[in-house]
């Protein structure tokens, strides 16, 4: 029971009383933060990055969990009770969520959303606790050929298979990782990419980076086609749920739950395919069919409990490999850097008692939520009232603050205003920015790698696939860039159309693939059976 | 169609191929820069590094020229949407600009004149540029929040914000 020791000494590293602070102020802020529109859990990490830097590691990331699953929390009930969601993970829970809330059961979907989120929370926290050992362990008997090929599948699964459009993710990660090469080489101690300014050299702030990314890029994007008419905010009491609605719930939890680890876990899994999935089986398996799309609560529960498993199952790459799969967790990891702590399978064997103090912060985090969130919930709906000027101006206001504190220098804020502006640019041509992000955070690692690899092969290249595990990997990478549109389709097939399709209509994909993004429509996803060829294009 | 106005109207709604045309320049400052460099031959590492750069240039050029066929042939990137975006409209520059400017103000504000003021500045500035119109209160508010700030800062987190103008006052 190695794990579980290990996790009892995390508790008790936890539940001291200034961790445990942490942890509730980390709860309360990424709530507040995730509720406010326009924020994410990327974002609200970013933000709040800074007002960590003054505290030790563990505490610091100690409250990173609870802005975590605040952040995540905080979202849902944005899009529960506004119905058009800032993340991509809760676009299927404002689906019901907001038909729930405008028939007047506001309180029964934000219950079941903040249970749902518990229950899916701690069984995933546990499985993560359980499986990243395991990873751990398979990953220390890796060599540099195999640990590469993993990250070059991190890398390249999160462009081609995210987003609508690869040639968009493919241009992100060339950006990020040009952004990546800024500063001195590790091994020669030449300058690139530096244009002669020392300040350079020590290549571009991670953090910096993020903050321009997710706040100021989107401050600006924001602030360029804000809304000028008041958006509809549903009122709500405090959240509550009765009989029916509990026993109508806790199944699609676990089902949610069941869907959203593994998916998170893998590398450019995320949280919208398993949420999705989880719609669709939701909707299959109900007994009140008549209720979906007039706000049915399993099509809040299962799909909610899909998204925290997932955010659950997310850390598991993260922690065990150093390997993030989305933005929130990029951002994390660049936390870790800032700290000097070197991500990656040894993470376990050298921060261990802070890896299992993070881990148990999960838990606790989980449970203030739900003890926290239930009774503030009016206030926090309070909170989408905010004055949009001031929500914005006040964005951009911390954003500054935060980018400029790392290292009190005015040039980062001109970095900060150059890359936001990117962020902004890439926001208009819906080029994705989590390519550019983990080019960034990973560019580097990935050369580290390459250069470790051929350096022990003494320059053969066939040193890259020296390892049977590393051949396995470079041809799953081929398969994801040679056949990527299953998620295309799941994207289409959005809950408006048949589900049946899914699987049958993949081959159909692989014809109608165009980068044009949404300019193809794609037409299988009403096609029942294998009657349509991919001649069906033509159909509209 | 040589004349100018056709060649405007055909690059009217292409503004995406400045995006192509960014990720080009990219490519080739990434690529010069990568010739430039030096690369004693050595023994403990072969890659050198010069490799990286060139593949990264590499990727951006191919993106550079495949994103321009494409929005030739009527691509087009979806615009992000979000709770408090609205795509009806077109992208509002009298917003934009004046927040930039502001952002660039308090670059330029900040070691000289200090946080506080800098900061105020930005917060006051950025309200009246996203049409706030309560300038008194919002004069008050970003004070106060500066002022906020920079001791919050001080005391809790032990950073020192720069005093600037304000050093021996605050």
């Amino acid at each position: 029971m190695d794990v579980f020791s290990s996790l009892m000494d995390g508790f008790a590293t936890a539940l001291t009383p200034m961790n445990f602070l942490y942890a509730v102020i980390g709860v309360v802020l990424g709530t507040a933060v995730g509720v406010l529109p326009g924020l994410g859990p990327a974002m609200t990490v970013a933000l709040l990055l800074p007002v960590t830097y003054a505290l030790e590691p563990t505490s610091a990331f100690i409250m990173f969990a609870g802005i975590y699953y605040g952040g995540m929390y905080g979202g849902s009930t944005t899009s529960i009770l506004l119905n058009t969601p800032g993340e991509s993970s809760s676009v299927v829970t404002a689906i019901e969520g907001n038909k729930m809330a405008k028939a007047g059961r506001a309180a029964q979907a934000l219950a079941t959303a903040a249970i749902g989120s518990f229950v899916a929370g701690t069984i995933g926290t546990a499985l993560l606790a359980v499986c990243a050992p395991i990873v751990v362990k398979f990953a220390v008997s890796l060599g540099a050929p195999s640990y590469m090929a993993i990250m070059v599948l991190a890398l390249l699964a999160v462009t081609a298979v995210l987003g609508s459009s690869r040639l968009r993710g493919f241009a992100s990660l060339g950006l990020g990782l040009a952004i990546g090469l800024v500063g001195m080489d590790a091994v020669t101690g030449q300058r690139r990419l530096t244009f002669g300014q020392p300040l350079l050299a020590d290549g571009l702030d991670i953090v910096v980076v993020a903050v321009a990314i997710f706040a100021v890029g989107e401050a600006l994007w924001v602030a360029a086609h804000l809304r000028r008419t008041p958006m509809q905010i549903i009122p709500v009491g405090q959240p509550w749920m009765g009989k029916e609605d509990w026993k109508r719930s806790w199944k699609p939890w676990l089902r949610g739950t069941a869907l959203g680890f593994p998916f998170g876990a893998l590398p450019a899994g995320g949280a919208e395919i398993p949420t999705f999935l989880s719609y669709i089986t939701e909707k299959r398996l109900t007994k009140h069919p008549e209720e979906f799309g007039k706000g049915a609560i399993e099509g809040v529960a299962g799909p909610e409990a899909a998204n925290n498993a997932a955010a659950a199952g997310t850390l598991t790459p993260m922690l065990a490999l150093g390997l993030p799969t989305n933005a929130t967790a990029a951002v994390m990891l660049a936390a870790f850097t800032s700290y000097g702590i070197q991500p990656g399978p040894q993470l376990f064997a050298t921060e261990g008692p802070l890896v299992w103090a993070l881990i148990a912060s999960l838990f606790i985090g989980n449970f203030l939520l739900l003890i926290i969130n239930l009774p503030l919930a009016p206030v926090w709906a309070k909170l989408l009232q905010l004055p949009r000027p001031y929500l914005y101006a006040g964005i951009l206001f911390f954003a500054t603050l935060g980018a400029y504190s790392v290292n009190l220098q005015a040039f980062d804020l001109a970095i900060l205003l150059v890359v936001g502006a990117l962020g902004f640019m890439m926001r208009r041509f819906g080029l994705p920015v989590l390519p550019l992000v983990l080019g960034v955070i990973l560019g580097p690692r990935l050369e580290k790698q390459l250069r470790q690899t051929l350096q022990l092969s003494a320059g053969d290249p066939a040193g890259l696939w020296s390892e049977p595990i590393a051949v396995v990997i470079y041809i799953i990478v081929a398969v994801i860039l040679i056949w990527p549109l299953l998620y295309k389709l799941w994207r289409r097939n959005r809950p408006a159309a048949a589900p049946v399709s899914v699987p049958v209509a993949a081959p159909v994909a692989a014809v109608t693939r165009n980068d044009g993004g949404h300019a193809t429509n794609v037409p299988s996803a009403n096609v029942p059976d294998r009657n349509g060829p991919p001649e069906s294009k033509e159909q509209p | 169609m040589s004349s100018s106005p056709s060649l405007a109207s055909r690059l009217k709604g292409r503004s995406e191929l400045g995006v192509a045309l960014l990720l080009g320049a990219v490519g080739v400052v990434v690529l010069v820069d990568a010739i430039g460099l030096v690369t004693p031959y050595s023994k403990t590492d072969p890659v050198g590094p010069k490799t990286i750069p060139f593949v990264v240039a590499g990727l951006l050029l191919v993106c550079a020229v495949l994103l321009a066929i494409n929005v030739i042939r009527g691509g087009q990137g979806e615009a992000e949407g979000g709770e408090d975006v609205d795509l009806t409209h077109p992208a509002d520059w009298k917003t934009v600009l004046p927040l930039a400017g502001v952002f660039i103000a308090n670059i330029l504000l900040i070691d000289w004149a200090g946080w506080v003021i800098s900061g105020t500045v930005l917060f006051w500035g950025s309200l009246l540029a996203l049409g706030s119109r309560h300038y008194v209160r919002d004069g008050l508010i970003a004070a106060a929040l500066s002022l906020l700030t920079f001791y919050g800062f001080y005391l809790g987190l032990g950073i020192a914000l720069p005093a600037g103008l304000l050093e021996g006052i605050l």
